[in-house]
C-alpha cells in the first residue's frame, strides 16, 4: 500500500467512526426526549448500531494491519455476503410469518386475542419482511456484484457498501418492530412511519452514490443491460419513496405523523406507488438479476441486445402509468382509471419482451434444464414471470376488475409473481453467489435445490389455484342475485365459502416455506465449506470463478 | 438513432430515465389537486371530532384497512349491499385515506348507524359471539385500555397543517369536547354537535367510569358513511363528477 492509500483508510476510518457516533448520538436522543416506548425502542436500536459500527472500527481498523475491506480478488464482496445471508434469514422468517396469517384465516383463534399477534399488525409485517426485507437484500447483494463485475470495478467507497447494506437492514428491523408494537402509517407497503422513512432515504441516497459511482469508474466502455434495470430500480424508488411519504410528524419526538394528502389524492399517490413499487422494486430491480444471472449460468450471451433495449425503455414508461388500475369504479375520476388499465394493458408488451429475451437466453442450452437445477429454478421463474404479467392486465380491464377486485384473486395474482417470479429468481441468485462469494468450488448438494425447487413449486400452485378459486367464487357470490331481484348471499355466507381454500393456501405456503429451509441448510453446509456430496453433477460455472476448471473446448 | 449515449454515459441514462418515469405520475397525480370532481365540496362533510379521530388512528394502528375497504364502487350489488357509492368528498379529511384494497370483512365505509353500540362493542371484543362465522380477530384490550388523548390537541394542530380546517376554537376545545363525546351525561355535548353536528354520542364500551380505546374506535365506526345525507345529494347537480 502506497503511502496516500494508508492515509486515505485513516482519513475514512475516522470519518466512519464518527459517522457511527453520530447516529448513535441521535438514537440515544431520540430514546431519551420521546414519551412513546416504542419510538424509545427505536431510539435505542439505531443508538446500539452506531455504537457497534463505532466499536467495531476501532478495535479493528487502527491496529497495526489496519481493515482490510476489500477481497484478494480486487471486488468489495463483504457486504454482498452480509446481505446474501440477511436475504436467506429474512425469507424464511418473512415466509413464516406469511404462512401464520394465512393459517389465521383459516382459524382466527391463532390470532390469540393480543395486540401484537393479530392479522391487522402481522400482515405488513409479512409483506414489508418479504419484498422490502428479502427482497431488498437480494437486490443489494446483486446490484453490488453484478456492477462491479460488469463494470471490471471494486464498488465506491471503503464504508459505504457496508453502510448501505448494514444501514438498510437496521431500517428493516425498525420498520418490523414498529409494526407488531402498533406504529404504522396506515398505507399499504409504504406503513414505516416518518422516522424510519428518514432514515432509509439516507440509506437511499447512499445506494444510489455507491451504484453510479462504480458505473462511472468502470474499465468497459459499455454498461451493462442489467445496470440499466438496476439503476432505474433504484432512482425510481427513490422518487416513489420521498413523494408517498411526504408527512408531518406531530412532533419530532412522536412516532405519529399525518400524510400531506388526503383522500383521493392520496388513494392515486398510494397507488402510484404501490404499482410501482411492484414495477421498479420487484420487476425492474429482478430483471437486472435475470438479464445477468440467466446468462452467466447457462454460458449463453442475452438472446437479443435489440429486444433489452426496447423491454428497457418501454417498461419503464408504461409501468409508471399503471397504478389507477387499483382503484376502477371509485371515487378517482374515470379518465385516470381508463389511462391506467389502458396502459397496463400496454404493459404487456414489454414484460413479454422481457420474458421472451430472458427465457431465449437458453438457446442452445435448454438440455440444462434437465440437468441443473439453478437454471430450472431461474427459467421457471420468468416463466411465472410471463404468467404473471399476462394475468395482470387482464385484471385491470375494469370488466374483470369490477369482479377481481377486493377478491383473493388480487392476492392469488400478487404471489404468483412474488413466489413465482421474485423468489424462484432471488433463489436462482443465491445458489448462484454462494460459492462464488465464498470462494467455494461447487454447492454443498445439488439435490437439495432440485428438492427445494420442486417442493415449492408445488406450493406455489397450491398457492395459486386456491386463491384463483375462492377469488371468483367469492366475486361471483358478492354479485349473486335471486329470481325476485334480492343479493343473493349476505357478506359472512361468502366468507364461510373460502375456509376450504384458506386452508389449501396455507398448506401451500407451508411448502414453501419448507422449502426456504432447506436452502438454509444448503447454503450454511456451503458456507461452511463442507466437501459437496455432488459435485461432480454440478456445472463448471456452480464453482467460484477463481476455481474453475477450464472449459474442455 | 443509436442507443450508445446512453450506454457510454450514466448520466445521460439517469436523466432518461428520470424523464421516462416522471410522466405519468405527473399526467395521473396533478391534475387530481385542481379539478373539480376530486376538489369538490359536498355539504355535510365536516372533520372528525376528536374522539373521533382518536378512534380512527386506532383503526389505522391495527391494520383494520387491511380486510375491510372503505370504497364502494359504481356497482348494482355494492350500491344495494353497502348503500351509495363513495363520493370524492367523503373522504377528503382522511390522512391517510382508508379506502383498503381487500374485503375480507365487508365495507365500511357507511357501517355507521347499521348496528348499535352494544352489537359493536360485543363484535370488537369477540367477533365470533355475534357472528360465528366470522374470521375476524378479537381485540378484547381495546376495552381495557385507557384511551390517551393527552396529546390530541398537538394531533389536530398537524392535521390543520395538512388541510383540515379544524378552527382555533375547535382546538382549544378539543378536550372538553372528546370528553363530551363519551359522555351524554355531560354539559359540553351540545357545543361538541355545534361543532360537529350529526356526532353520535353515547357511553360507547358501556362503561361511563373512563374513556377506552373502545370508545373511541366504535364513535368512528358509527360516524362512517352517515355526514353526507343522500336523501338531498344531487348527484347531477352542481356535484356532478
Amino acid at each position: 500500500m502506497t503511502d496516500t492509500t494508508v492515509e486515505r483508510h485513516a482519513f475514512s476510518d475516522a470519518l466512519a467512526v464518527a459517522g457511527g457516533g453520530l447516529v448513535a448520538l441521535v438514537g440515544a436522543m431520540i430514546a431519551i426526549k420521546t414519551t412513546d416506548m416504542a419510538m424509545a425502542f427505536h431510539g435505542v436500536v439505531l443508538a446500539l448500531a452506531g455504537i457497534l459500527a463505532a466499536l467495531y472500527i476501532v478495535t479493528h481498523a487502527f491496529g497495526a494491519k489496519g481493515l482490510q475491506l476489500t477481497d484478494a480478488n480486487g471486488y468489495t464482496d463483504g457486504p454482498i455476503r452480509v446481505a446474501v445471508v440477511a436475504a436467506v434469514f429474512w425469507g424464511i422468517a418473512g415466509f413464516l410469518v406469511g404462512d401464520i396469517i394465512a393459517w389465521q384465516l383459516a382459524f382466527p383463534a391463532l390470532n390469540l386475542d393480543l395486540p401484537w399477534t393479530t392479522f391487522g399488525r402481522l400482515r405488513p409485517l409479512h409483506t414489508s419482511a418479504v419484498i422490502f426485507a428479502f427482497g431488498g437484500n437480494v437486490l443489494i447483494a446483486t446490484s453490488f456484484y453484478v456492477v462491479q463485475r460488469t463494470s471490471q470495478a471494486s464498488l465506491l467507497g471503503r464504508y459505504m457498501p457496508y453502510f448501505v447494506v448494514w444501514g438498510f437492514n437496521v431500517f428493516i428491523a425498525i420498520a418490523g418492530t414498529g409494526y407488531l408494537l402498533g406504529i404504522t402509517q396506515g398505507k399499504e407497503y409504504a406503513e414505516p412511519e416518518w422516522y424510519a422513512d428518514l432514515w432509509l432515504t439516507i440509506v437511499w441516497v447512499v445506494y444510489l452514490l455507491v451504484f453510479l459511482g462504480t458505473v462511472m469508474k468502470r474499465k468497459e466502455p459499455h454498461i451493462y443491460v442489467a445496470n440499466w434495470f438496476y439503476l432505474a430500480f433504484i432512482v425510481t424508488v427513490a422518487m416513489l419513496h420521498l413523494v408517498n411519504n411526504a408527512t408531518i410528524p406531530v412532533s419530532i419526538f412522536e412516532p405519529k405523523s399525518y400524510i400531506v394528502f388526503a383522500g383521493v389524492q392520496d388513494a392515486m399517490t398510494q397507488w402510484w406507488y404501490g404499482h410501482n413499487a411492484v414495477g421498479f422494486f420487484l420487476t425492474a430491480g429482478f430483471l437486472g438479476i435475470m438479464y445477468y444471472f440467466v446468462p452467466k449460468r447457462v454460458e449463453r450471451p442475452v438472446y437479443s441486445y435489440r429486444l433489452s433495449i426496447i423491454h428497457f425503455w418501454t417498461l419503464i414508461f408504461l409501468y409508471i402509468w399503471a397504478g389507477p388500475h387499483h382503484l376502477h369504479y371509485t371515487a378517482l375520476p374515470d379518465w385516470a382509471q381508463t389511462l391506467g388499465m389502458t396502459f397496463s394493458i400496454m404493459l404487456w408488451m414489454p414484460s413479454w419482451g422481457g420474458m421472451i429475451n430472458g427465457l431465449m437466453t437458453l438457446s442452445g442450452a435448454w438440455d440444462k434444464l434437465r440437468t441443473d437445477p439453478v437454471v430450472r429454478l431461474l427459467a421457471v421463474s420468468v416463466a411465472f414471470y410471463g404468467m404473471s404479467t399476462f394475468e395482470g392486465p387482464l385484471m385491470s380491464i375494469k370488466a374483470v376488475n369490477s369482479l377481481s377486485h377486493y377478491t383473493d384473486w388480487t392476492i392469488g395474482h400478487v404471489h404468483s409473481g412474488a413466489l413465482g417470479w421474485v423468489a424462484m429468481v432471488s433463489f436462482g441468485a443465491i445458489y448462484c453467489l454462494v460459492p462464488w462469494l465464498w470462494q467455494r468450488k461447487a454447492l454443498y448438494s445439488l439435490k437439495l435445490v432440485e428438492w427445494h425447487f420442486w417442493i415449492s413449486t408445488l406450493g406455489i400452485l397450491l398457492y395459486i389455484t386456491a386463491m384463483w378459486v375462492s377469488g371468483i367464487l367469492q366475486g361471483l357470490m358478492w354479485r349473486a342475485y335471486d329470481k325476485l331481484g334480492f343479493l343473493t348471499y349476505s357478506f359472512v355466507e361468502t366468507v364461510e365459502a373460502m375456509h376450504p381454500f384458506y386452508i389449501i393456501r396455507a398448506i401451500g405456503g407451508g411448502l414453501f416455506v419448507l422449502g426456504s429451509l432447506i436452502m438454509a441448510y444448503n447454503v450454511w453446509r456451503t458456507i461452511r465449506g463442507d466437501e459437496p456430496v455432488d459435485a461432480k453433477d454440478q456445472p463448471r460455472v456452480a464453482a467460484a470463478p477463481e476455481l474453475r476448471p477450464q472449459a474442455a473446448e | 438513432m443509436t442507443h450508445e449515449p446512453f450506454e457510454k454515459n450514466s448520466i445521460i441514462l439517469l436523466i432518461g430515465i428520470l424523464i421516462m418515469v416522471s410522466i405519468g405520475g405527473l399526467v395521473q397525480i396533478a391534475p387530481l389537486f385542481w379539478i373539480d370532481s376530486t376538489i369538490e365540496k359536498v355539504s355535510g362533510m365536516r372533520p372528525y371530532s376528536p374522539l373521533e379521530q382518536a378512534g380512527r388512528n386506532i383503526y389505522v394502528r391495527e391494520g383494520c384497512y387491511l380486510c375491510h375497504s372503505q370504497m364502494i364502487r359504481t356497482l348494482r350489488d355494492e350500491v344495494e349491499r353497502y348503500g351509495h357509492y363513495s363520493l370524492a368528498a367523503e373522504s377528503m379529511y382522511d390522512h391517510p385515506f382508508q379506502w383498503g384494497s381487500k374485503r375480507t370483512g365487508p365495507d365500511l365505509a357507511r357501517v355507521g348507524g347499521k348496528y348499535s353500540d352494544a352489537w359493536q362493542r360485543e363484535h370488537l371484543i369477540n367477533p365470533r359471539a355475534v357472528v360465528p362465522e366470522s374470521i375476524m380477530p378479537s381485540y378484547p384490550w381495546l376495552a381495557t385500555t385507557k384511551l390517551d388523548y393527552s396529546k390530541i390537541v398537538e394531533n389536530m394542530q398537524t392535521l390543520n397543517m395538512v388541510g383540515v380546517p379544524y378552527t382555533q376554537d375547535m382546538l382549544a376545545k378539543a378536550k372538553v369536547d372528546l370528553e363530551a363525546q363519551a359522555n351524554p351525561d355531560s354539559a359540553g355535548v351540545k357545543d361538541l354537535l355545534a361543532r360537529y353536528p350529526k356526532a353520535k354520542v353515547g357511553v360507547f364500551d358501556g362503561n361511563a367510569q373512563e374513556i377506552t380505546e373502545l370508545d373511541a374506535v366504535i364513535a368512528y365506526l358509527q360516524m362512517l358513511g352517515t355526514l353526507v345525507d343522500f336523501a338531498k345529494f344531487d348527484a347531477s347537480g352542481p356535484n356532478l363528477r
